[in-house]
């Protein structure tokens, strides 16, 4: 590098730092701009919620302070903010199915794939329609533009004047403490908790994913400090698809969470939660295509597991536990008026992950998270016992220069990798793949 | 010879340092303010805060409204109504203790997990006890009156009386007496001839108090906090004290008069129904005081 490069690069970096250390740190800027509030008010590290956004989110998106209801407003206030993430990754993939000359590995190659490109966009509408009526509506788009309902419900709150009973109703994420909607990571691999959506091979039950968004209604409580919360919500078996795919099934979904107070090292909050449902394994058929609503041969599934987020400190530490079982239809992808393949058995398995982050300050984060999922029991006897089990392991940082009550900026970087056993398309070993992504996050 | 790249290196450099020289004389400032009084402490129902503890904290909750130096020009003060507070100040409307004075410790804690109605300041609840007695002497540590002054001590609330008929129009002929309608208007709906004219001692505007919006007042809800309301004053603004006008009985007097103007059904309201209680007339003469037997 000559002098007058390094100076340059010199330059820019200082330039980097002043325009970082001359603000402030921010999630959904819409409440921070109703309310006056920094991000970090409500937020860990956006979008993580902390113990005072946890009991805005639960009492309806409403500070109680007699001005939640939108007529204390400025008529030009619009309840809207924006959030997309143009970034850079590369993808490497070991073993990904190719046509190639015979010989060692054929069949197979590694792939890798990098350069810039967008993340999807999210644009979030919420607040109070009235005091103690709350609404989220978020239209959200894939990267090329495409647009789909994310989360659409109206909430009816502190109903007979009680925390305990609020109402709501549309489509909504469910109630879990380590919300996947409010991650802290964003890549291919990392952006998500395989847990909250691991099926194993072979199984087509695509309908018990906690992580996503379902359509249906829910009751939800709290104590006045949100010290204990709990829900039970009742749903379509549809993966929140919307135009009644799966049409009379559903499934419900039971959360209790209780918090403790441990002095210096502030609140821990331990959690259980189990989700039952019923979902159709095939479709009456004319010509050969499906006809919708005629979804028919439901089979169960279920989950449950307890979780927990620690603080010591500027570390907290959220760690998850589930177990989960399909019903040997979905394990063997066996419509329910077929024959179960001989010996077929309801799988089972076990996930568990541990995330810990570290808040140097309410601006800089650092985060991982370790993954991992075991089979207990294949659907199929003569599967191999650890076919599917998962490894992933994620690493990165989020430094927000801007973090005000009206917009928010975060420089994230991270590095994700995960192994799974004996899925690879060809030769039926390991596959893996890491993901390296870094971008700007912003929301205003 | 220079390159045309170095030139722009050396632009870039001028601009950072520009940019950088009036935070690096805030930080200086800050850095002075914070080493005199950062060893502040406050002690609440046996535990002891310590200001430096609270530092993260105030930064994550506090600064966007009071500002980083604790003086109410947080980046959102200029969109706040009410204002938020000056700690500089050492001034406080929630207090126990006389007009005048220092708050106690524990009036900070109550005011920090209360919030204030009508206003932008939440209930600070989800902060645990620990963290919110360490934010008391965080509060503190931006007034040097909280190193030169003790707090003042505390009044002393009666106990409350039985509510009557008599106490009530005793507290409303009060009420006309003390002239409180010119501000908070002849029904207690904030609108009395005065209100327009009212600012707060930074010569801010400020509105009086609505009784018949919400069922909390700014410093509280109970009877108790009402009558502390009354007797300490809200210092900093136009509401004085008026422990040396009445005595405590005729302040309870009062405490059930403004209940009846409140939304809320309380035996205070159903005694002005049965009373058949009208506003006040401000061009009347004041009633005759009731009798002593109440």
């Amino acid at each position: 590098m000559t002098s007058s490069r390094r100076c340059l690069a010199g330059a820019f970096l200082l330039l980097f730092l002043a325009v970082g250390s001359s603000n402030n740190a921010n999630a959904i800027p819409a409440f921070a701009r109703k309310y006056g509030l920094r991000c970090s008010a409500c937020h860990v590290a956006w979008p993580v919620l902390n113990d005072f956004g946890w009991r805005f989110k639960d009492n309806g998106y409403q500070l109680m302070n007699d001005r939640d209801a939108p007529i204390w407003q400025h008529p030009g206030y619009w309840p809207v903010a924006f959030r997309m993430t143009p970034n850079f990754h590369r993808d490497s993939t070991d073993k990904v199915q190719a046509d190639t000359t015979a010989g060692p590995g054929a069949g197979e190659v590694q792939v890798t794939a990098h350069g810039f490109d967008l993340s999807g966009l999210d644009i979030l509408t919420a607040g109070t329609l009235e005091k103690n009526i709350s609404f989220l509506l978020v239209p959200s788009a894939d990267e090329t533009g495409a647009f789909h309902f994310e989360s659409v419900w109206v909430r009816f709150d502190n109903l007979a004047h009680s925390p305990w009973l609020n109402v709501k109703f549309g489509k909504f994420e469910l109630d879990n403490l380590i919300s996947e909607k409010r991650i802290l990571s964003l890549s291919g691999n990392g952006g998500f908790y395989e847990n909250y959506h691991f099926v194993p091979p072979g199984d087509n039950n695509a309908w018990a994913q906690i992580g996503d968004n379902q359509l249906g209604v829910a009751w939800e409580g709290h104590s006045a400090n949100d010290h204990t919360r709990a829900s039970a919500a009742l749903f379509s078996s549809n993966d929140g698809n919307v135009d009644l795919v799966n049409a009379n099934s559903y499934s419900g979904f039971f959360n209790f969470t209780q918090a403790f107070d441990l002095g210096g090292l502030g609140l821990q909050r331990v959690g259980a939660y189990a989700y039952i449902g019923q979902a159709p394994t095939f479709s009456l058929t004319n010509g050969g295509d499906p006809i919708p609503g005629s979804s028919l041969g439901n089979a169960s599934f279920h989950r449950e597991g307890v979780y927990g987020d620690f603080y010591f400190n500027k570390l907290d530490v959220a760690v998850y536990y589930q177990h989960a079982w399909d019903s040997a239809y979905f394990g063997t992808s066996t419509p329910g008026n077929g024959l179960l393949p001989t010996g077929a058995r309801a799988p089972t398995w076990n996930g568990i992950f541990v995330e810990p982050h570290f808040t140097f300050t309410p601006q800089f984060v650092a985060f991982g998270r370790t993954e991992f999922i075991r089979m207990s029991r294949q659907a199929l006897p003569t599967n191999p016992s650890d076919l599917g089990n998962i490894d992933a392991y994620t690493i990165g940082y989020r430094w927000y220069p801007i973090m005000t009550s009206r917009t928010g900026l975060a420089w994230h970087n991270e590095y994700s990798w995960i192994r799974q056993t004996g899925t690879s398309p060809v030769s039926g070993t390991d596959l893996t793949s890491g993901t390296l992504f870094f971008g700007f996050d912003f929301d205003f | 010879m220079r390159t045309k790249l170095q030139n722009i290196s050396l632009i870039a450099g001028a601009a950072v340092i520009l940019a950088l020289a009036p935070a690096g004389a805030v930080a200086q400032e800050t850095e002075y303010t914070e080493s005199q009084r950062l060893n502040m402490q406050s002690s609440i129902h046996g535990k002891t805060g310590h200001a430096e503890n609270a530092k993260m904290n105030y930064r994550r909750y506090c600064t966007g409204c009071h500002g980083d130096f604790g003086d109410g020009e947080g980046e959102n003060a200029q969109w706040i109504d009410p204002k938020p507070r000056n700690f500089t100040l050492g001034q406080f409307k929630c207090r126990s203790t006389p007009t005048g004075t220092l708050p106690t410790d524990e009036d900070l804690y109550n005011t920090i997990g209360r919030g204030i109605t009508n206003s932008n300041m939440p209930q600070w609840i989800p902060l645990t006890d620990d963290e919110r007695v360490d934010m008391v002497a965080y509060v503190k540590h931006f007034s040097p009156k909280f190193v030169n002054e003790k707090p003042g001590t505390p009044i002393q609330v009666p106990p409350e009386p039985e509510v009557t008929a008599d106490r009530i129009k005793a507290g409303q002929a009060l009420f006309q007496r003390l002239e409180c309608w010119k501000c908070h208007g002849v029904e207690g709906r904030g609108n009395g001839p005065s209100a327009d004219t009212l600012t707060d001692d930074q010569n801010r505007p400020i509105k009086p108090f609505n009784f018949h919006d919400g069922t909390r007042f700014k410093c509280g809800s109970t009877d108790q906090d009402l009558y502390k309301i009354f007797m300490t004053g809200l210092d900093g603004t136009p509401m004085p004290s008026f422990a040396d006008n009445v005595k405590p009985d005729e302040a309870w007097d009062l405490v059930f008069y403004l209940r009846t103007l409140q939304p809320l059904k309380t035996r205070e309201k159903e005694i002005a129904k049965q009373l058949g209680l009208k506003p006040i007339n401000p061009n009347a003469p004041p009633p005759a005081q009731p009798s002593e037997n109440k």
